[in-house]
């Protein structure tokens, strides 16, 4: 079946005082009919632009540069601001990374999602009540609290409001920036189980974007890991963290403290993601990798098929069976990064 | 742990009156607390960590510990003294003793101040002669790892990525030399590539330094990775205390179950089971009769309405639960 969303070579670049950063740089991947997608990497990675982008609703000094999102055979990137606009929420849903506090402190939640409802589906003030109280059953907030203002809710169930308010009406496409970040573990094990729920019965399909590997695991059916504006690794989830083939995702493995194993020490990918204004030459992994030769600041790794539908991008993909367990040992990554560290400064 | 302990917690109270002005006026205040009746020991050289949810009462334990907050009733003790009436000269000398480390680096730095200026501030509160700051700086930066100080000490905070500024943040608590250190969730605010390092950081300091230390996260597996000891807070109170490693393994207090169940891990064939633990959020304005924790506890009976339940040793733990009190 034709995937949902295809991502195909999508650039979007900022300008700024004294020159462009491409914060998402030729990003290719697929997102199939009603599966989870988590988008994983670490902060300046591109991944929230690059979410941001699926509604087309950007920074003003944003700019895609290149490359199509074919949205059910469809590219919105080209299309215009009108049919744009008719497509957000009805089709496409975003839920902030402040879901927290995205919702305005001075209107019940009631009124916010009849906005949407009345507003963008046309439903008429009754309808709208009757769907109102049918999505808060559906996130497990009680019905009476529909007339209740943010600031009476706790954190977790701000976020289950933000989750109604996306599912308001229907979209194939549910875009969710760190929905659990802020959240404490076991609140952000029930938003999790519950986006997970609603998700299978309704067969939509969601893009999570993530820091935090651990969620991924958790939920994910398929996962895109980016580096410094670029597709790292792309694949099923089971396949991308149990046989990853880029460097950079074994890493991020062993920088994880996992209550599972033993008490190990953990290894620190050392340096920082460099700078996007002035990318180094090559692979933007290299600088903190521990496999790289010389081929890897040369030119840079295409992303390449592994296996089926397990992508990536390094040089050394095929050797990835040799590399993994040399990534799971420490001294592996005790690495001199020198001039690399100062790079990643983040506004 | 025969010798006196560094800090001691007896009875501890921090209550806050909510409502504000008005609803003092009607007599409708309520009280929140933050932290209610809480007793612990932390002896010399031992790292513990303050386990639970937001609003359980760590950071406001924390905040007691360094005499940040008075407490409402009972007594916290630094080496042998009350603190709450530390005065002049003791206040000052406590507070090169006992230091805190920010949660978030990219606020915990005047980001008007250059890096050398942030870290010789302390010094100057402290008095340091003028020509022993600089080696000091340096000397503090070598132990965070952050090895080539003329790299950063004239840069400003912005210029700096967050695993650089939370091991400056750290360079500064450790710039005085203390002999406490309460870390407030400090890599909560980084990346998962950096934050590792940073852990290391802070074990290898505590190790070389001797340091005595508290650790506040409501993530176990952190606080697994520097902490011996686990104190585990529910509602403002101690729920279980004991060491990290037996918690891991076998958790008594049912709410320790449930915080143990749900902390996260990459491995993709993970228990998708639900939590044992009732849903919603624990409300500290109103909390339920006896135990605090009965209303979410899939084991909750009878006795857990009408009384609450005391400290009960097992092993080498104490737990608060009814289950495992002597009836």
């Amino acid at each position: 079946m034709e995937p949902l969303l295809s991502l195909r070579d999508l650039s979007i670049a900022y300008d700024v005082d004294g020159g462009t950063v491409t914060a998402v740089d030729g990003a290719t991947f697929d997102v199939p009919r009603g599966v989870i997608v988590g988008l994983v990497g670490e902060s300046g990675c591109g991944k929230t632009t690059l979410a941001r982008s699926l509604t087309r609703v950007l920074a003003d000094n944003a700019r895609i540069t290149g490359g199509q999102a074919f949205f059910d055979g469809q590219d919105i990137m080209a299309l215009p601001e009108r049919q744009m606009n008719a497509l957000r929420w009805r089709k496409i849903a975003f839920i902030p990374q402040s879901a927290m506090n995205s919702l305005d402190p001075v209107y019940t939640i009631e009124s916010q999602l009849a906005e949407v409802l009345c507003k963008r589906g046309g439903l008429t003030r009754a309808r709208a009540h009757v769907r109102s109280e049918e999505l808060f059953e559906m996130v497990g907030l009680e019905r009476g609290r529909l007339r209740d203002y943010p600031h009476q809710f706790s954190g977790g169930m701000r976020q289950r409001v933000a989750i109604a308010l996306a599912l308001a009406l229907n979209p194939k496409l549910i875009v969710a920036d760190e929905p659990v970040t802020a959240l404490d573990v076991i609140v952000q094990r029930q938003i999790l189980d519950q986006l997970r729920d609603l998700q299978k019965e309704l067969s939509v399909s969601v893009i999570i974007v993530t820091h935090d590997i651990s969620v991924v695991a958790y939920v994910c059916d398929q996962v895109v890991v980016m580096y410094a504006g670029r597709v790292a690794e792309t694949g099923a989830m089971r396949t991308t963290l149990t046989r990853p083939a880029h460097p950079y995702t074994m890493g991020l493995r062993n920088a994880f403290p996992d209550l599972k194993s033993a008490a190990g020490v953990l290894t620190p990918i050392e340096g920082a993601p460099p700078n996007l204004m002035h990318p180094p030459p090559g692979c933007r992994f290299a600088p903190r990798c521990p496999f790289a030769q010389a081929r890897c600041t040369d030119s840079s790794p295409p992303l390449v098929q592994v296996d089926g539908d397990h992508l990536a991008a390094c040089h050394r993909w095929q050797e990835a069976d040799v590399l993994r367990p040399l990534a799971a040992l420490t001294q592996t990554w005790a690495i001199d990064i020198g001039a690399t560290e100062m790079g990643g400064a983040k506004s | 742990m025969t010798a006196a302990p560094l800090v001691s917690l007896r009875n501890v109270r921090l209550h806050y009156p909510v409502g504000g002005a008005i609803a003092a006026l009607r007599g409708k205040t309520t009280v929140v607390k933050a932290v209610d009746g809480i007793t612990f020991d932390v002896a010399q050289g031992e790292s513990v960590g303050l386990l639970g949810e937001s609003g359980c009462g760590k950071t406001s334990t924390g905040r007691l510990l360094l005499k940040l907050d008075a407490p409402t009733t009972g007594t916290v003790t630094f080496d042998g003294a009350d603190i709450t009436t530390l005065r002049g000269a003791d206040l000052r000398r406590f507070r090169t003793r006992a230091q805190l480390i920010f949660q978030n680096p990219f606020e915990a730095l005047n980001p008007r101040f250059t890096i050398r200026a942030s870290l010789s501030e302390p010094l100057e509160n402290a008095a340091i002669p003028l020509a022993e700051r600089h080696d000091r700086i340096v000397a503090a930066l070598e132990l965070v790892r952050l090895p080539e100080p003329d790299q950063f000490l004239d840069r400003h905070p912005h210029q700096l990525s967050g695993g650089q500024l939370q091991r400056i943040v750290m360079a500064r608590a450790l710039i005085l030399d203390p002999v406490f250190v309460v870390a407030d969730e400090p890599v909560s605010m980084l990346d998962v590539s950096v934050r590792a390092g940073v852990l290391n950081v802070f074990r290898e300091v505590r190790a070389r330094m001797g340091l005595t230390a508290i650790y506040i996260s409501h993530d176990l597996a952190l606080v697994r990775y520097v902490c011996e000891r686990t104190i585990v807070m529910y509602l403002g109170r101690i729920v279980e205390d004991g060491p990290t490693e037996d918690i891991v393994r076998e958790p008594l207090h049912p709410y320790t179950k449930a915080l143990v169940t749900a902390v996260p891990v990459p491995d993709p064939d993970q228990s998708h089971d639900p939590l044992p633990i009732g849903r919603g959020a624990p409300d500290p304005r109103n909390p339920p009769s006896g135990c605090t924790f009965r209303d979410r506890c899939p084991q909750a009976f009878a006795r857990c309405a009408v009384e609450s339940p005391g400290p009960t040793r097992v092993g080498n733990r104490i737990v608060h639960c009814h289950l495992h009190a002597p009836s």
